[in-house]
């Protein structure tokens, strides 16, 4: 099976992901929400500052839930599928994209249509602007490739859902919480690169600083560390930042295919 | 105190009308030197002049030890003569009253760290004016000392802009009083504009920008205006010190990014007033420190990541009539005692109602964030800056407060921005 | 055909297969008969590769298969439930593979007329009955007129006209010369298809052997009698 294959598997996918019109609300979701921020802040940093508030939360959850529930509803097709003569983990790159990328593309035409038409992608905002799309294209593959590792490690669908649902919470909230904890322990001892390292860890806060790198330096700035000044000052930490992202795809991509590819049907 | 202000400026201008009353009074003569010409040194020039006397200075590029202006002369430049240090000696020393300076260029002043050297030097003077004239890769620019009614205007003063430990400041004052500082533009000096012990001087619509510690600095210097100056894109802001009666209006404070880096910072200023100043873009709008009965009114505070940070040991200062829009944190403290007093402001994060439609919210608006405390605490901390679990925080102290001053609240939010 | 050696495979504690040893012969219909739980569901998974094996081999036509699956372009599966996606329209799923396969798959139309399912094709899959889907999965199963079928439990769910139709279609296609390996509990339809007979118990194979050697070897002229008697005697 090769890639024509894989194309005519997400084809298939998609028939059945847009029969069920739920990308189109996840657009129109975005566009009205990313309209309405236009409209109410005025300016488009302060839009762009708060979309990305909705992006850094909203984003993870739909992916995270979304992407756990689909792949056990795939489970039929992919048990057809696999009764024929299919190359497992292409099979699995398939099933991937056929949820990613209508994720991704919801998001981007709906939050991307009132960028646009603002002249977002031409006017002082534009680094700004595609970082966070990038971003939350990029969080939709990582929570995505989690929830699929989610859904292959349980069998049972309600424990499946609820473990993707308490990792949304711990990620965007609990793990946050721990950190400040963290911090006001070992308040008298130097927590920059340590600190740096427990963002990397987080693929919501590692997203969060890169978008705070490009929307509100000036309190970044304020911390009087020079690891901080060194890392936000330049254009490597918005380099690392990315990186960091990118490798929270794969990581948990590789170990899907790797559970993929010895599961049992 | 306008009333001050005006009594104050006419006394000034008298003072400056007798000395050109002096200057021309005494019906001098007019000398011109030039490169080629018999009269080809300047020094020479005020050697041979009378007071009184006015020296025309010709294009061209004059090498000469340092100059000494001994007598009440005017020394004109035509098309901006260059008068070169080479990098070594100072340039020009007036130590006479009454001396008019205007049109030269000034070049290469080398750095010591023995003396103070400077293009410009005026040592114990008065009555003098320095105007239009340029000066580039100097160490000190112009140095004013135990010197009084002058203005300096219109002069355009670049720094090598190496380190700031290589380059002396911009234009620098010490022990001296009633001078105008107008219309200058510095660049690349260590501080633009400096002024230690100077009383009843104005500084007026100069620029200061882009210089490698402070934009303005001063310290000891009562009495003394600054009004519609931009202070931009300096290594440290603006940074003013132990003063009384200061009067900063219309001035901007912009784009002064980093750690340590203050759009203004007031450290031990009392009963000055803050009028109608815009703080757009820096790391911290205003830090206050020390800094009491200071009236900030009228101001704008816009995309700073502080607006306004007012420490514990800052008491009974007055902010009205302020817009603050767009800022990471409007106001953070250290304490949640304090006295400082907040009416009237519009604040773009208030989140009440106006009922009764009388222009203000019904409920007191809070600018201090529970998170902002978190982060003067642990500065770390900051990275967690519009995390969601931060939100949940701030939205259940703005409910409960318990940590944020209560005290520091502004009665009568002003709904729409002024 | 397909020749199984030392096949292992356990869920965690539970030993579904246990070392199996089976020689699958070519142009033959061999029935996998055992108990509920036996493993024979699992012996199929496995020589179809959606379930991997623990330990063993499974040689199919010569080559051993190890995560291979081009093979898979010789075999027809029917499962016992037939789980399909909800909104897609069997039409589109017989597209789907057809593109997939790029084979032309007329056995399968031929099948389709003769359940007479046409106005069927183009329900969502999830508003059909259990007996329709159950039709669809057959159809799937003989699509492309595949060398090799797996049949699992092929006639439960079916009405007994259709499943009488499935059977002689699977009479048909064995004396077209197919490869048939099938299911079954019920022993009338294994006295009635099968040529060849592994029997299953716990995981490991008690019987196997040629359905006329087995009822020759006992002396009974019922199948269903025949592998009793076999049993009880292992037991004594």
């Amino acid at each position: 099976m090769n890639l024509r294959a894989v194309a005519k598997v997400i084809k298939y996918e998609w028939r059945d992901i847009f029969r069920s019109r739920w990308t189109l609300l996840y657009a129109l979701f975005f566009l009205v929400t990313t309209e309405a921020l236009f409209r109410f802040t005025g300016s488009g940093a302060k839009a762009l500052l708060g979309l990305s508030s909705i992006v850094l939360v909203i984003i993870p959850l739909v992916s995270i839930v979304f992407g756990t529930i689909y792949l056990y509803n795939a489970r039929p097709f992919t048990e057809l599928l696999l009764a024929q003569p299919v190359n497992r983990a292409i099979l699995f790159y398939g099933l991937f994209a056929g949820l990613t990328l209508p994720l991704s593309g919801s998001f981007l035409i709906g939050a991307g249509i009132p960028i646009v038409l603002r002249g977002g992608l031409v006017d002082t905002h534009m680094t700004a602007a595609l970082l966070m799309t990038g971003s939350g294209v990029l969080l939709t593959f990582i929570f995505v490739a989690l929830a699929f590792f989610i859904a292959l490690r349980f069998e049972d669908r309600l424990r499946g859902l609820s473990v993707s649902v308490l990792l949304w919470i711990f990620f965007s909230v609990v793990y946050d919480g721990l950190v400040l904890v963290i911090v006001s322990v070992f308040a008298n001892y130097p927590l920059e690169k340590p600190m740096l390292a427990l963002m990397i860890l987080n693929p919501i806060d590692l997203a969060r600083v890169l978008l705070l790198l490009n929307l509100e330096a000036s309190a970044l700035m304020g911390y009087t560390g020079a690891v901080f000044e060194q890392f936000f000052g330049s254009l490597g930490g918005v380099i690392t930042a990315i990186a960091g992202l990118v490798v929270w795809v794969t990581v948990p991509l590789i170990a899907s295919v790797w559970k993929f590819k010895r599961k049992d049907f | 105190m306008h009333r001050v202000l005006c009594a104050r400026r006419l006394s000034r201008l008298l003072a400056l009308l007798v000395a050109s009353v002096t200057v021309t009074g005494a019906l001098g003569q007019h000398v011109v030197v030039s490169s080629e010409g018999p009269l080809h040194s300047i020094g020479a020039a005020i050697r041979q002049a009378q007071p009184g006397d006015s020296i025309l200075v010709l294009k061209g590029v004059y090498n000469e030890p340092t100059i000494l202006v001994d007598k009440a002369v005017t020394i004109i430049g035509k098309d901006f003569p260059v008068l070169d240090g080479k990098g070594e000696n100072q340039i020009m020393t007036v130590v006479a009253d009454s001396v008019t300076i205007q049109g030269l260029e000034f070049r290469n002043v080398g750095v010591t760290f023995v003396e103070d050297r400077a293009a410009l030097k005026i040592d114990g003077a008065a009555f003098c004016r320095v105007e239009d004239n340029r000066i580039i890769d100097a160490y000190f620019g112009i140095y004013l000392a135990r010197t009084s009614f002058c203005r300096l205007s219109g002069n355009t003063i670049q720094g090598s802009g190496l380190t700031e430990t290589r380059s002396g400041n911009g234009i620098h004052l010490w022990y001296s009083k009633e001078i105008e500082i107008v219309s200058n533009e510095i660049r690349g000096h260590r501080d633009g504009i400096y002024f230690e012990f100077v009383e009843d001087s104005a500084v007026i619509d100069n620029i200061s920008e882009s210089n490698l510690r402070y934009g303005l600095h001063f310290m000891f210097s009562d009495r003394c205006t600054y009004h519609s100056n931009v202070f931009r894109a300096n290594d440290a802001g603006v940074a003013v010190m132990y003063s009384e009666n200061v009067e900063m209006v219309g001035n901007r404070f912009e784009h002064n990014w980093g750690s340590a880096v203050f759009g203004l910072l007031l450290k031990d200023i009392t009963d000055s007033i803050i009028d109608d100043n815009v703080f757009v873009k820096n790391t911290i709008g205003i830090y206050a420190e020390g800094a009491n009965r200071n009236v900030f009114e009228h101001n704008d505070f816009i995309e700073n990541g502080w607006a306004v940070k007012i420490m514990a040991n800052a008491q009974d200062n007055w902010f009205t009539h302020n817009n603050f829009i767009d800022n990471t944190f409007d106001v953070a403290t250290n304490s949640r005692h304090h006295s400082s007093r907040f009416s009237k402001n519009h604040w773009d994060a208030y989140q009440g109602y106006d009922l009764d439609r009388d222009g203000y919210g019904d409920i007191p608006f809070h600018p201090v964030r529970l998170f902002s405390l978190i982060v003067e605490r642990t500065e770390t901390s900051i990275l967690l800056l519009r995390s969601l679990f931060i939100q949940v925080l701030d939205a259940v102290e703005h409910t409960l407060p318990s940590l944020t001053p209560d005290t520091l609240a502004d009665e009568m939010p002003v709904m729409v921005r002024l | 055909m397909i020749e199984i050696v030392g096949l292992v495979k356990s869920f965690g504690q539970l030993n579904v297969l246990d070392k199996i040893d089976l020689q699958i012969k070519r142009k033959r219909v061999t029935a996998v008969v055992g108990p509920n739980a036996s493993g024979k569901t699992t012996l199929i998974k496995c020589i179809l590769g959606l379930t991997r094996q623990q330990a063993g081999t499974i040689i199919f036509d010569g080559k051993p298969l190890d995560g291979a699956w081009d093979y898979r372009r010789h075999i027809g599966y029917m499962p016992q439930i037939a789980r399909f996606p909800d909104h897609l329209k069997a039409r589109e799923i017989l597209m789907l593979l057809k593109e997939l396969r790029d084979q032309p798959g007329a056995k399968g139309e031929r099948l389709c007329e003769a359940f007479q399912l046409d106005s069927e094709l183009d329900k969502p899959l999830g508003t059909l009955s259990g007996g329709t889907r159950q039709k669809i999965n057959a159809i799937l199963a003989f699509l492309f007129d595949p060398d090799v079928l797996f049949l699992d439990e092929p006639t439960a769910g079916l009405d007994p006209v259709a499943g009488s139709l499935l059977k002689d279609w699977i009479m048909r296609e064995r004396d077209d010369g197919k490869t048939i390996v099938l299911t079954s509990h019920i022993m009338s339809e294994i006295e009635e298809l099968a040529d060849d007979l592994a029997f299953l118990v716990n995981g490991r194979v008690s019987i196997a052997g040629s359905a006329v050697d087995i009822k020759n070897s006992t002396g009974e002229d019922k199948l269903e009698r025949a592998i009793a008697q076999i049993i009880v005697g292992t037991k004594d």
